[in-house]
This record gives C-alpha cells, structure tokens and sequence, in this order.
C-alpha cells in the first residue's frame, strides 16, 4: 500500500528527458541540456519540472508551460507555443487580397474588427487609396473602439477569474454580450464579423445602430463603476497585485512589447496618438499608463489599470465618433471600394495599427497578380509572452497565473 | 392507522427482547444512516442555494429546467431538482483511476473525508435531548474530528500520483493545520465562559433569548472571537477566500483533479456537509444553538430544529456571499492571516475574556 511513498520521487521526473538546467542565472545566460534519466534522478534539490498547459484552466488558451518549481516556487519557466498555428501567412500566398480579410479575423479572435483595420489600412496602403468616405472612417473607429472594449472586458474578467473572484468576470461578459449584439447585428456574425473591406465596410450600418450604441455608452459607464467597485478596489486583489510581476520600461522596450503591458510599465506610447490611423487623429482622448499607486511601476496591477482606464478613454472616442458621422449617414460606405484588386508588382508596405493587446503590423508585397506574394503578421502576444521567464522568476505559482492574465496574452495571436 | 401502530408497537416490543449488545449495534447503524442521509440532503440543499445564491449576485437565475413531474412538487419550479439529478449524474458515471495511481489509497481518501465529516455531526445538538452521542468533551471532540479531514486530503493527493494534486495537498495540510490554531483558541474563550466541553451544556448556558447569546458576553472579547473562529473556519473548510487547496485557476482542481465520479462527488458532498457542520458549530457556540431568540416563545415542539437550521443556513449564506465577492489570497498570505492576525486576535479574546471573568 505505502509502496508509493518511495517510488514517488522517481516519478516525478521519470517523464522528463529534456530539461531545461540553469548553470549560470546571474549572468542572465541559459544553457539547454539534454540530460540522461540517471542525471535527472541526480538532480539535486527538491526542484520538480511540472507541465502547466495546454489544457490548464488558466493558460488562456493552449499555451504550454514547462515550469521548474521548488516547492510553490517558480525557478524557470519555458513557454512552448504553436499549438494553435494555423497557417496564416502561407495561406494568405494564396488567395485574394479580400479573401484574406476573414483569415485576419482569426488571428485574434477575441479583437476581430482590430485585426481586420491593420490588414485593410495595409491593403489600402498598397494600392494607394488615402480617401474613403467619412462614414466609413467613423464607422471603422466606432466598431474598433467597441471591439477594444469587449477584449478588455474579457481580459479584465478572466484576470478576475485568475484571481479567484468569479462574479467580475460573469459581468464583464454580461456587458460584453452587449457589444457582440450590436457587432452581431451589424455584420451578422459574433465574433469573426468579415465587417471591414478594403475600401469600405461590408455592410452598410443598420438603420437605428448608432442610437443603440448610444444607448449601450449610457449604460456601460455606470457599470464600469460597479465592476471597480467589485473587483479593482479590492484590497485582496491590490494586496495579491500591486508588488508581482514587475516589468521595469527597459525589460518592455526591449523584448518588444506594446500595447497595455508597455503603457503599464509607465511607458506613453500608443500608436493611435504616436503614428495616428484612420481618423484616430481627429478625437481627443488620453493614453493612461501605469503609475504604480499601490507598488512599483510595471506591476500585474498597473497593467490591469491600463486596461480598465482604456475602456473609459474608448467610451470618450466612440462618443465624439458618435457626433462625427452625423453629417456623413447618408453615404455608401461601399462607394470607394476597388472593383479590381490587383497592385502593381513589386509593391511593398507596412502598416501597424493598435490592438487591443499592442501593435500589429502587417507587411504585404505584391507580385503584380490578385494575390498576395507574402504577407507577414508582426503579432503583438509573441512579443508580449516571451518575457514571462524574467518576470516570473522567483514568484509563486499563483503569481505566474496573474502574470500570464495581466499578458492578456490570445494564442491564435501568438501562433496565426 | 390503528393497524400500523399495533404493529409498531409490536415491533418495538420485539426490539426490547433482543440481547443488549444487538440493541445497542442496531441503534448505532440506525443512527449512522439518519445521520448520512441527513448529511447527504443537506449537501444536497446546500449545493443548490450556492448555485441559486451566485446566480443571482451574477445576473443569471441559475438552474431552472430540472423539475420533477410529481403533481404536488411539480409547482416549486425553480430547478429543485438538479442537484438531485447532478447526484444521480455522478452516480452512474465511470470512475477513472490514474494508471499510476495507487489503487487502495485512491479508493481510501474520499471516505476517509466523507467519514470525517459525518462522525463530526454525531455530537451536534439539534433540539433538547436531541442529540446522537451526547459527550461531556464534545467540543473537543469535534475539534479532533474535523483534523482527520486533512488525512484523507493528503492521502488523495498523494495517491493520485499528479504533481497538481500534490501541491493541492501540501496546501490543504500546511492550512487546515495552521487554521486549526487560532480556531481552537477562539473556541477557548467559549469554553471558559461556560466551563463545560458539554455542547449541550453551552446551548443551555445561552437559554432565554437573544440577549443572552455567548457573543454578547464579555463584549468585545467575544464578538472578537466569533470572527476569528468565523475567518478560521473559512480556511477549514477550504472555502473562498481561502480555497487555497483547490484553487481552479492554479493548480487545477487540487487534490481532487484525479477523482471523478462518485468519489468525486463524495469530496464534494463533504464540502458542504461540512459547512453545515461548521454552520450549526457557529450557531451552537456563539448563535444560541436551538433555542429560540425570543425567549420562551417559540421554544418547543419542532422549533429547535427549525431554529437551530435557520442559524446554520444564515451562517452558510454568508459563507456563500463571501465567496462569490472576494478574490482568492495567496499562500503566503494566507500563511500571514494565520499566524500574524487571526492567532493574535485569538490571544487577546482569550486573555479579554478571562481577565473580564476575574473581575
């Protein structure tokens, strides 16, 4: 019955023939060994590999982490990705310029509208179209900044769900359900809508839609207070928050990351106001960026702020979206859209546009036929992931389950 | 009816005829299957007001399609009976054991847990006299009991042989064993107070209404020690904000993510018998027990139990409420709320209170 009790510490690494050994941590430099079953059995300490993912609850996904732990105690940890990968690039080789538009929608799924805008501003780029009508240009804004907030709704709530708090994140998705109606009605689809064209939308806006996002602004706002008041102003949540995962504006800047967990590392840059898209320039809002209240700046907690205060400041553009297109609701939103897609050979540009969860940047060249010669994503959650090893060293387990939510991190983003 | 009495009576008759030694078995096994049917209905209860109660505090309504077609239950609606489907669910279901798992102490924990759990309402008293085994050190008793949950939650991680379910345990063990502490000092102002382990003995010191409930004595010592024990017994039942054990968003499902089926269920009626269990522990201890918050009134026929229930389910919804609004502390934090807060606290009602009593 007890024969367990010895065998148990064999088990531990008996599945283990790779492992990851760090000779040499304080110099920063890793060394990848294979090591024979009898050096793992030698291993010496009470370290453990333990396999986290890619069905782990709170991986976001199929992210896989090889993590050494000693005890509770995170030693190492090895992102393995490419569970996901759908081949987006190679697929993109080999249709239409438009027929790529619904693959983009599946890069990240949870910001579709986003995603669609960098690869049409791409598109647009590339065969030379600077003038589209005004309503498409508002609309585009109005359904990109709704989409920023129903991700941010998502990864605020599933930050609450990592946190142990369930209630947050059951109404973060209540509210989000009422972005999905209107993004639903709107192109008929939930989540992978196809709503932006080159050249123009999709579909023209249903009659009545802007009313309803006014009506969804009104109510969203008050329930934003709620949601703070539930969750963000707890003190078990600062408490669990403020002091972990701690990326210092260096460490961001130089493994590339952007979007909310540069801004929470207190660095003021946000390509909507720094290199400004689409009619992004014509509405005034603010860029919020960590301020390290409760902690040191670039903490899990300040890129939650950054998030939660984003929402606001999407609130601000959609309502000066709102009172932009009232001019402009008489036009085609189809009327700039090119009947034949075919740029001229050689032809190159890149256009990178803020999601939800950073900078995505799409490069397409073209070989002078209806399709793509190559198109290259630069994704945001690849930059965004790879520096959970430095920042999660030394913390607990449960800290790394808040550092991999504050990443916010969407594997089909990671992969493509 | 005249005709079943007779025969009962008949019965009874036969039953004094038996030898002792069969007497006394056949109350004891009588009693321990009222007890894990009683157990089991209020596990049962009490997974259906935590789905209704967090439905509602999240905007949803919760289960509402399972009802039965019995004419007179038909009317209740509201979902009745979907616990009662999910049990028969986790019935019929296949039990899966870990290959690598050791089969016999897989098999043990849960009812090494389950029987932990029960064996702590024996001393529960739910009305005068209405009590299964009524121990002169029945507080200390439930005290010891309830520490041998831990046994089986380290036996369940071990014999799963998952490196999740391991550190579940090894959580579960450093934290009921640290909360054990400061609850057993908070129960000691109480038993100072009344200078019995007797439970029966603590319910009739509290007799006569609200006013005389142990928590208003020694004020504020004792209020003092009815949240320490409240938080304390929170971590003991590995109930949100310290579910540290099972916490699904870290390790999975902790201790129990290699259980499935009915063992699993077991686990999981445990939980909630237990926190009946420390429901009418609170109401007995500090709550008055069964005697009625009016005095006299109301203080007889079936109103013990009713009143005694009552408190337990207040207590349990609260421990509901707690969940479904705070997140999850960490280890060490918990470690901290322990031994730095709670076991302080614990000293200071103690000594509060005992110094009050010389005076």
């Amino acid at each position: 019955m007890f024969g367990n009790l010895f065998k148990k510490k064999r088990y531990i690494f008996e599945d283990e023939s790779t492992m990851v050994v760090d000779l040499d941590q304080s110099a920063g430099r890793y060394y990848e060994e294979t090591m024979s079953k009898l050096e793992i059995e030698s291993y010496q300490g009470d370290e453990m590999v333990v396999n986290m993912g890619p069905q782990h609850p709170s991986t976001h996904g199929v992210l896989r982490l090889e993590l050494v732990l000693d005890g509770e105690v995170v030693k190492k940890v090895t992102p393995h990705i490419g569970y996901l990968h759908r081949n987006f690039e190679k697929h993109a080789e080999s249709i239409s310029y438009n027929e790529v538009v619904p693959y983009c929608d599946r890069i990240d799924y949870l910001a579709s509208m986003n995603q669609d805008l960098a690869y049409v501003l791409a598109v647009e780029k590339l065969i030379g179209l600077n003038e589209l009508p005004e309503k498409v240009e508002y609309a585009r804004v109005i359904t990109c900044e709704l989409n920023r907030i129903a991700s941010h709704l998502v990864a605020v709530g599933t930050f609450g769900l990592d946190v142990g708090a369930f209630t947050p994140f059951l109404w973060a998705f209540r509210d989000r359900e009422k972005i999905l109606d209107l993004l639903e009605w709107l192109s008929g689809a939930r989540m992978l809508y196809n709503y932006i064209w080159v050249g123009g939308l999709a579909r023209d806006l249903p009659e009545g839609w802007l009313q309803k996002v006014r009506e969804f602004l009104d109510y969203f706002e008050p329930k934003m207070v709620e949601f703070n008041k539930l969750l963000t102003t707890n003190h078990i949540f600062i408490e669990r928050t403020a002091e972990i995962g701690v990326m210092t504006p260096e460490v961001a800047v130089s493994y590339g990351c952007t979007g909310p967990v540069l801004r929470g590392s207190g660095v003021k840059w946000d390509l909507r106001k720094d290199e400004p898209f689409s009619y992004y320039d014509k509405f005034d809002f603010d860029v919020p960026v960590g301020e390290g209240k409760f902690g040191p700046v670039g903490s899990v907690l300040d890129r939650y702020l950054v998030r939660i205060d984003e929402m606001a400041e999407s609130v601000k553009i959609i309502r000066q979206a709102l009172d932009g297109i009232e001019p402009f609701t008489a036009q085609d939103v189809q009327a700039a859209i090119p009947k034949r897609l075919r740029p001229a050979a050689g032809a190159e540009a890149y256009v990178r546009s803020e999601t939800p969860r950073g900078e995505l940047g799409f490069l397409i060249r073209s070989d002078g036929s209806d399709v793509p010669f190559r198109v290259k994503s630069r994704s945001p959650c690849f930059s965004n992931i790879c520096m959970i090893d430095d920042i999660s060293r030394g913390g607990m387990i449960a800290d790394l389950v808040l550092i991999i939510g504050s990443l916010d991190i969407v594997l089909g983003c990671i992969d493509r | 009816m005249p005709v079943l009495n007779a025969n009962l009576t008949l019965q009874a008759a036969q039953f004094a005829n038996l030898p002792e030694t069969l007497q006394t078995i056949l109350f004891m096994v009588l009693g321990a299957a009222i007890f894990a049917g009683a157990a089991a209905v209020l596990a049962l209860v009490g997974v259906y007001l935590e789905r209704k109660i967090s439905a509602h505090m999240q905007d949803r309504v919760g289960p509402m399609e399972v009802n039965t077609e019995i004419p007179v239950l038909k009317n209740i609606g509201h979902g009745w009976a979907q616990t009662l489907a999910d049990a028969l669910k986790l019935l019929i279901k296949e039990d899966i054991v870990p290959a690598e798992a050791d089969k016999k102490l897989h098999l043990m924990a849960p009812f090494i847990v389950f029987a932990a759990t029960l064996a702590g309402f024996s001393v529960l008293p739910f009305g005068p006299g209405l009590v299964a085994s009524d121990l002169n050190v029945g507080l200390f008793y439930i005290i010891a009991i309830s520490s041998f949950v831990v046994i089986g939650i380290i036996l369940a991680g071990w014999s799963s042989n998952n490196k999740w379910s391991l550190l579940g345990a090894m959580r579960s063990a450093a934290q009921i064993v640290s909360f054990e502490i400061p609850a057993s000092l908070a129960l000691l102002v109480v038993i100072m107070a009344v200078g019995s382990l007797n439970l029966g003995d603590i319910v009739a010191a509290q007799a006569g209404g609200i006013h005389k409930w142990l928590i208003w004595w020694y004020p504020p010592f004792n209020i003092l020690a009815f949240f320490v024990f409240f938080v304390a017994s929170l971590a003991e039942l590995n109930r949100a904000p310290f579910d540290m054990p099972e916490a699904e968003s870290e390790i999975v499902a902790g201790f129990h993510t290699e259980y499935s089926g009915m063992k699993w269920a077991m686990f999981f009626l445990a939980e909630y018998a237990n926190m009946f269990l420390v429901g009418v522990i609170i109401a007995t201890l500090f709550l008055g027990g069964w005697t009625s918050p009016f005095g006299d009134f109301l203080n007889s026929g079936p109103f013990p139990v009713f009143w005694v229930t009552l408190k337990a389910f207040i207590v349990i919804f609260v421990q509901i409420w707690l969940r479904w609004t705070l997140p999850r502390v960490r280890v060490d934090q918990l470690m901290y709320t322990s031994w730095k807060v709670l076991t302080p606290f614990a000293f200071v009602a103690m000594v509060g209170a005992g110094i009050w009593m010389m005076l």
